[in-house]
């Protein structure tokens, strides 16, 4: 189908009586997924947002429940937000997290409530990437700049108007239900092809993981560890803007100083500080940098290979851009998979 | 869908100084909800998120004997810092607390069924051991294991916990208990043995053959008797181990309790020496 640019300000305004539209937007000074409250606001011309999407579906900071100490005893409630959301204009790297986190948030003996209303009410409408930066890495994790999985749409832009790929039953049903599309022609397919094509020749080549988790496998005593993440300095920043991580913080906040009443809150955590581990009695498992730093990588590249059968990484290049170190996981991954095998063996 | 961050409504219904310098307490608590109270089923080794309401939560070992439906114990060593043990310590009887679970995986007492059971333990990590004996030794239970014995040590006499139950398990036929200390004074009136428990266990030699040992107690006592464990010949598969972690969500979410792949949280705490050895050793 094909939506000319003139409509989308009405397409986005359509939503308003419904769903909460969050597109890219820059507030202050931070670009990320913010609500809409008009469609003209709609100005963002960049590729990936700093802040990434994960916050639609799992907010930086929300409330579990509430609680209340009476004389009855105590009263829980809990705070969903089933509300329906429309994500405009989501990068493919960026949907194809979603499908990560739902392994973690869904696919276990428990589910997370939260994360599973908000998942369910959210559609998601995906933007091709014409012009991937140099940064982008998602073809060497089985992603690309048209890549659909996850989307219920996918739009392409052709100038003037956009292709729109209908991917889902609830894509079908929207663009069914919405005044501003018409079929595409011939030529139109074609155009997007070509697009498809310059942006994958845009794509650096893609790297070559296959034998970065059978070294993981056996490399968590290397000494690489302690060179490679010599230069982080912990900041955490990789982690926060990864599209992937999914660790949290569960903490109270009393209303009242006499703990009658208050919340329960989650709040994003990260394995890049100390505390994130750090037990009781003062004993701390991954003491040090190294110990963190290789946290990261193991998680992404091994451990969640091995639990889930795919890497926690889409290649977004936040981490990359980002860093005030410049420590880039492409060079890191690079490296590794040219350690000699079995350098990290033993315990 | 139930939601597991929500904690069921606890009341306090009995707090008990285990130790003589005061730090470590049992706090019985009854189910406010009669549903919480009817779904309730553990199986020793399983812990749960004790939460004090403004302060937090924090993971525990379940104390109490799983065939102990009405109530579920806690035993709890206030920690220097602890914003949550502190908050516990300073609680009264009647006050209501949250609580989440069962979780983790627990004992896997189908399989030790049939078997000699070898319980080691150090300091306060005997809580789920208390767990553990009492569900054996259970009338119900106690004809599906052979031989129990049991090794206790802690610092001094009076850091034992559970005084009145060890002094009930001493009178038992079916149960083999041995007590050690480290240090003890003339005052003690001490009649059990001194000496740390890897030592202890070297002189009791118990039998391999047909055994489980489950061993839970401050790191330097595990580093210390699973070589004594392996000279007597237990194979790492029978060899069980709780191991403590830093938790929140109890559940596989939060992501910091991981060993390698696993979770301590949900895949464990209870872990074989056979499957230890095959994670990093980052704990």
């Amino acid at each position: 189908m094909i939506i000319n640019k003139s409509d989308i300000a009405a397409f986005l305004d359509s939503f308003r009586d419904e769903y909460r539209v969050f597109a890219p937007a820059v507030a202050d000074g931070v670009s990320g997924y913010r609500i809409l409250t008009a469609g003209s606001e709609l100005t963002w011309q960049g590729l990936n947002t700093q802040r990434p999407p994960k916050e639609v579906l799992f907010p930086q900071s929300e409330r579990l429940y509430s609680y209340e100490i009476g004389a009855n005893g105590v009263q829980i409630s809990a705070h969903y937000d089933d509300r329906k959301k429309v994500v405009f204009g989501i990068r493919p790297c960026d949907a194809r997290s979603f499908h990560y986190l739902d392994y973690v948030f869904l696919g276990q003996e428990y589910q997370d409530v939260y994360y599973r209303k908000r998942r369910e009410n959210t559609l998601l409408i995906g933007m091709a990437c014409l012009e991937p930066a140099k940064t982008c890495f998602c073809t060497s994790l089985g992603g690309g700049p048209f890549a659909t999985d996850g989307l219920d749409l996918l739009w392409v832009d052709l100038g003037d108007r956009y292709l729109v790929q209908v991917l889902t039953p609830q894509g079908k049903a929207l663009v069914a239900s919405k005044p501003f599309f018409s079929p595409a022609s011939e030529a139109d397919y074609r155009a997007a092809a070509a697009a498809e094509a310059r942006a994958r020749a845009q794509m650096l080549p893609a790297l070559d993981l296959s034998r970065v988790k059978p070294w993981l496998d056996a490399g968590f005593n290397a000494p690489f560890w302690e060179r490679v993440s010599e230069k982080c300095i912990g900041c955490a920043v990789c982690t926060y803007l990864c599209p992937t991580c999914h660790c949290f913080d569960l903490s109270d906040e009393a209303a009242t100083d006499r703990f009658l009443a208050g919340v329960r809150i989650r709040t994003w955590d990260t394995c890049a500080f100390p505390l994130f581990t750090l037990h009781a009695s003062g004993h701390n498992p991954r003491p040090t940098g190294k110990e963190r730093f290789r946290q990261r990588v193991m998680h992404k590249f091994c451990y969640f290979v091995q639990n889930w059968g795919e890497a926690a990484c889409v290649g977004c290049g936040r981490c990359v851009v980002n860093c005030p170190v410049n420590l880039d996981i492409r060079e890191v991954l690079a490296q590794i998979a040219v350690q000699d095998a079995g350098a990290g063996m033993g315990q | 869908m139930k939601n597991p961050y929500l904690p069921m409504p606890m009341r306090i219904e009995r707090i008990g100084v285990e130790t003589s310098d005061g730090n470590i307490k049992t706090f019985t608590l009854s189910f406010i909800r009669d549903e919480d109270r009817q779904a309730f089923r553990f199986i020793p080794g399983q812990f749960a998120e004790v939460g004090v309401f403004g302060k937090g939560e924090a993971p525990f070992g379940i104390a109490s004997s799983p065939l102990e439906t009405e109530r579920v114990a806690f035993t709890v060593n206030k920690v220097p810092g602890g914003v949550v043990t502190t908050a516990l310590h300073a609680a009264r009887v009647g006050d209501i607390v949250g609580m989440r679970g069962p979780l983790g995986n627990g004992f896997p007492v189908r399989a030790m069924e049939g078997h000699d059971v070898v319980i080691i333990g150090g300091g306060f990590a005997f809580t789920i051991l208390r767990s553990l004996v009492a569900y054996l030794i259970h009338p119900s239970n106690r004809e599906c294991y052979g031989r129990i014995q049991v090794v206790y040590g802690a610092r001094e006499p009076g850091l034992l916990l559970y005084k009145d139950e060890l002094a009930a398990w001493q009178k038992r036929q079916d149960l083999e208990l041995t007590l050690t200390v480290d240090r003890c004074t003339a005052a003690d009136e001490w009649t059990g043995c001194v000496g740390v428990v890897p030592r202890i266990v070297e002189e009791i030699k118990p039998e391999a053959a047909k055994a489980f040992a489950v061993i839970c107690g401050p790191p330097v006592m595990i580093r210390f008797t699973l070589p004594v464990l392996e000279k007597l010949g237990f194979a790492p598969e029978r060899v069980l181990l709780s191991l403590e972690m830093r938790m929140k969500c109890g559940i596989g979410m939060c992501g910091r309790c991981n060993i390698g792949h696993k979770y301590v949280c949900k895949d464990g705490p209870v872990f074989t020496l056979a499957e230890l050895s095959e994670l990093p050793a980052e704990y």
